[in-house]
Formats: C-alpha cells, sequence, structure tokens
C-alpha cells in the first residue's frame, strides 16, 4: 500500500514506560485507511489508550514509527490534522459550549464570522442548538460529550482519535451516541481510530476492530465487520452482529485468558506530569 | 450550587427571589442585633466596670464624636493595608508564574514557601519597622505584604500546576505552544485559587498594617489610636477605633470578592443557586 493512502501507518512501534518498567506496547503494526472506522479493543493496561496518544503524538514511542496521512505524526499535529475525544469531556469551563466547541479555529486563527457559522453548524450537527450560551457544568454528560465531538470536528480533520468516549455513559445514552456518531462518520467522511472497553459498541459501530492483547500490548487479531450501512437499532438485533460479537471475545479471550473485559476502568499508563 | 439544571428562573420571580433573600439574612440579622441589645443589656443591668466592657451604645456615642478624627485615622491605616495588598499579591502571581513555568525550581523552593506560611510572621513586625522606619506607611506596607506574599504565592501555583493533564493534551493536540497554554488554560484554572488566596489576604493585610502599628507607628495611624487609647483607660475609643478597623476590614473583603464575582461569572460557585 502506498503511504500516502493510508490515513495512519504504525511500523514496528513499541512503547516501553521506564517509571514502573513497563513494556505497553510491543511491534504493532496497522495501517488505517482513509474513512474507515477502526476501534482498538482489549483489557484494561493492554496500551490501546497509549496507542491512540502515540497517533496524536501526544505520547512518544520508544521505537517504530507512526505516520499520519503520510507525515511524521509530529508534523501532522501541528498541522492539526486530527481532533481527539477523550473519555472525560475535557470541557473548559470558564467558556461557554459555543466558545468550547469554536477554540480549535481561534487557535487556528480562524476569523470570528467563520468561527460562528462554523460553531451554528457543529451544534446543528450534534443536535445541541439553543445550548451555545450554556456553560459546561450546566449539561448533563451526554451533552458534554457531544460538545467534545462538536469541538473535535469544528476544524474539520480527516481523522478522528476517540479514548473512550462513550465509556462513562448510562447504556441508553451511550446507544444514542453510537447511532449520532456512526451518522456523523458518514456524513463527514472522516477517519476514526475509537478505543473502547465494549464489545457491543466496538462491533456496531466500526468497519475493523483491532484486538489486542494485555501486558505487553500486541495485536492479537483484527476482524472485519461486513455489518450493511446505515446501521440502525436493528443492526444490533441481526445473526450477523451476534456472530461478530462472538469472534471478538474468542479473540479477546486468546489474548488473555480469564480476564475481565467490561466495566471495569483502565488505569492511564502514561504518568502526568501535572500537579506538585 | 448543587443544581446544574439548564432551567432559567422564570420571568417575574424576581419578587421571589429578593423574598428569598432575605429569609436568608434574617438569622444572621437577628443574631447580630440580638447579641448588641444583651451586650447592652448585661453590661447596664450587672454594672460592669466601663474599663472591662463599654456598652455598645457608649462606643457609638464615641464613634460618633470622634468621626472625623477615626474617619482620617482608618484611612491611613486602609492606605498601609492596601498598598501592601497591591505589592505583595503582585509580587506572588508573579513569583507563582515563574515557578510554574520552572517546576524543578518550584520543587525546591515550595517546601519553604509553606513552611513561610506556617511561621507568625507578625513576629516580624519589629524589625520591618526599623528597616523601613517605624513612623512611615512603608515600614507597616512590608509587614503587610509579606503576610499576603505566602499563602497567595502557594494558591496561586496550586491553582496553575493542578491542570488536568487531559486539558493540556487537548491543547497540545491543537498545535498549541506554552503560551497559548498558559494563557487559555493555566490562568483561568488559576482564578478561583487566585481569588480564595485575594480574600484571605484581606484580612492579613489589615492585620499586618494595625499590629505593625501597635509596634511603634505615626500618631495619625488607627493601630495607634487603638493602643493608646486602651493605655491610657479610654476603652470607648479604642473600642470605637477597632468598630471603624472591622468595618474597613469588611468593606475590603466584600469588594474584593465583587470583584471575583464579576471576573468569575461563569465560575458555578458564583451562581447563587
Amino acid at each position: 500500500m502506498n503511504a500516502t493512502s493510508v490515513a495512519v501507518a504504525i511500523r514496528q512501534l513499541s512503547k516501553r514506560f521506564e517509571r514502573g518498567n513497563v513494556q505497553a506496547l510491543e511491534t504493532i503494526d496497522l495501517d488505517v485507511r482513509p474513512g474507515e472506522f477502526v476501534s482498538l479493543i482489549g483489557p484494561s493496561g493492554c496500551g490501546k489508550s497509549t496507542l491512540l496518544r502515540i497517533i496524536g503524538d501526544l505520547i512518544q514511542p520508544t521505537e517504530g514509527s507512526v505516520l499520519v496521512n503520510g507525515k511524521p505524526a509530529r508534523q501532522a499535529r501541528i498541522d492539526r490534522d486530527y481532533g481527539i475525544v477523550f473519555q472525560d469531556a475535557v470541557l473548559y469551563d470558564w467558556r461557554t459550549v459555543a466558545r468550547n466547541i469554536s477554540l480549535p479555529l481561534e487557535l487556528a486563527g480562524v476569523d470570528r464570522r467563520r468561527r460562528d457559522a462554523r460553531v451554528r453548524e457543529m451544534l446543528e450537527l450534534v443536535e445541541l442548538t439553543g445550548f451555545e450560551k450554556h456553560h459546561p457544568w450546566q449539561l448533563s454528560g451526554g451533552m458534554q460529550q457531544r460538545v467534545s465531538i462538536a469541538r473535535a470536528l469544528s476544524f474539520s480533520p480527516a481523522l478522528l482519535l476517540m479514548d473512550e468516549p462513550f465509556g462513562a455513559l448510562d447504556e441508553m445514552t451511550r446507544e444514542r451516541l453510537n447511532n449520532e456518531l456512526l451518522q456523523i462518520w458518514q456524513e463527514t467522511g472522516s477517519t476514526v481510530v475509537f478505543v473502547t472497553h465494549s464489545i457491543a459498541e466496538s462491533v456496531f459501530l466500526s468497519t475493523r476492530v483491532v484486538v489486542m492483547s494485555a501486558r505487553p500490548g500486541r495485536i492479537a487479531g483484527i476482524v472485519e465487520i461486513d455489518l450493511p450501512q446505515p446501521r440502525g437499532p436493528e443492526t444490533r438485533e441481526s445473526p450477523r452482529f451476534a456472530e461478530h460479537i462472538t469472534e471478538v471475545r474468542r479473540l479477546l479471550r486468546k489474548g488473555h485468558a480469564d480476564e475481565a473485559i467490561e466495566g471495569d476502568t483502565e488505569v492511564p499508563l502514561y504518568v502526568a506530569e501535572e500537579g506538585l | 450550587m448543587s443544581a446544574v439544571g439548564v432551567a432559567e428562573i422564570p420571568r417575574g420571580a424576581l419578587g421571589r427571589r429578593v423574598g428569598r433573600k432575605l429569609t436568608d439574612w434574617l438569622p444572621a440579622a437577628v443574631v447580630l442585633v440580638g447579641g448588641i441589645l444583651l451586650w447592652e443589656g448585661l453590661v447596664r443591668g450587672l454594672d460592669v466596670q466601663r474599663f472591662l466592657l463599654p456598652a455598645p451604645s457608649a462606643i457609638l456615642d464615641t464613634l460618633w464624636e470622634r468621626r472625623s478624627e477615626l474617619f482620617d485615622a482608618g484611612i491611613y491605616t486602609f492606605s498601609e493595608a492596601f498598598g501592601g495588598f497591591v505589592v505583595g499579591c503582585t509580587l506572588a502571581v508573579l513569583a507563582a508564574i515563574v515557578l510554574a513555568r520552572f517546576r524543578r525550581l518550584a520543587r525546591s523552593l515550595l517546601p519553604f514557601a509553606i513552611a513561610a506560611n506556617a511561621v507568625p510572621i507578625i513576629a516580624f513586625a519589629p524589625i520591618t519597622n526599623q528597616w523601613f522606619g517605624p513612623l512611615e506607611k512603608t515600614s507597616k506596607m512590608a509587614i503587610a505584604a509579606i503576610l499576603v506574599f505566602f499563602p497567595v504565592l502557594v494558591n496561586t501555583l496550586r491553582g496553575l500546576t493542578s491542570v488536568r493533564p487531559s486539558s493540556i493534551e487537548l491543547m497540545r493536540s491543537y498545535a498549541a505552544g506554552e503560551v497559548e497554554i498558559f494563557r487559555r488554560v493555566r490562568l483561568p484554572n488559576a482564578l478561583p485559587y487566585l481569588f480564595s488566596a485575594l480574600k484571605v489576604a484581606t484580612v492579613l493585610a489589615m492585620i499586618g498594617a494595625i499590629v505593625g502599628e501597635y509596634f511603634l507607628s505615626s500618631q495619625e495611624a488607627l493601630g495607634f489610636q487603638i493602643r493608646n487609647s486602651a493605655a491610657l483607660f479610654q476603652f470607648e475609643v479604642a473600642w470605637a477605633a477597632i468598630v471603624v478597623a472591622s468595618v474597613l476590614g469588611i468593606l475590603f473583603y466584600a469588594s474584593v470578592a465583587l470583584v471575583e464575582r464579576l471576573t468569575m461569572s461563569w465560575h458555578p460557585s458564583t451562581r447563587g443557586e
């Protein structure tokens, strides 16, 4: 495959954390094609969040390389080639919903008029029109995460990185947001790399599910999801959906026997530099 | 402030809001008035010697008689406290910004700043008096500035550095540099910490100025008035001066609290729900 026709190209990537002496990732090779929706799933501590952060150049790999849109990850970050969504919405309390969404545009030097227009479009996309003047703490968890997604998409990045964005939400909200996310993905045509704990979520959303094994994190197998698009509530009830779930579950079990997959919270491996 | 609903306060509810404010304040007002009446009654009923405790009415009389003198003294002392507050807080915020940037330096210096917070710095007042001249305002400004410096430094630094890692990662994902991260994340994050320190600092600055004056000062100063009249058994005058000091302290605190409300209108705590 030609390097430029790949959205994300990961070659022989390893990550070792000096603190704690943990081998987080070992010889990962993965290509993500433009327009794909790829999920990374695995048990706690398999390094899937670390891998996502390495793609975003927020953590440096110990070995190997990452190309995003044919460029080194660092250059891609500087060129603002991707938008990122975390499990916690990470909205700034001192900014209104509208000004949270327009933050990346402000940093990119987009003028006020175009910013305002773009914010209106984004609010419409995530169905939050009318909430522009609210502050984040006035919104529910699901609404906050929609603002976070709108912010990540505001500058139309070709790549969307999502780190368990719906992990903290209740099941009902999560399913609704899954449907919305698929719609947004189809409307925008962007590439998505999505980290999750939930097998059902990964199968429902993805074109491919990358199953990872625990420490050191390796790719245990990749499942092609051939469920027809567009997907909706009926997709979850189809026999093919159940088959894919079984497939992913078997790979997970092979990758790491008898470890609880769903429901447990992952302790991030990267160590924060903040705080005194 | 526990309510995080998105509901707006309905129109026409202003009367109800004012009513609620009144019922909120009513118990405190009753306690204040009741306390003063009880004080007055006890002093009269038990015939307390006036050098032990003058009646509120006597203090009020003195306050009125000597109003221009006490007012001037209040302004004199307040200008010392305010000057020290401005100097000390400015230096503390600048130091916090430098330490937030150079974390290694902060780690080696912060233990001393925290220790300094636990030391009764007011004990240095006689020394700053001598350094800057006991009759000069600058000597009282100095002790006030030193008093406010450490709590403002420690709190502001905490506010600048206790940023969630994901907040920083998000800014880095937008290719934001250190200056942008400082301006758009660290500074607004530090504001609640800064303001709570500034409110404490108003009280400390007043204490610094007045206690500094107790040791040695110009005769115009409020602290001098309190100490001197107490020494001369003019307790009504001493108490009246204390009332002036208290009122000034409350006004100082309240004006910082007002600035806080205006600059942090976004903060949940300022929406008195």
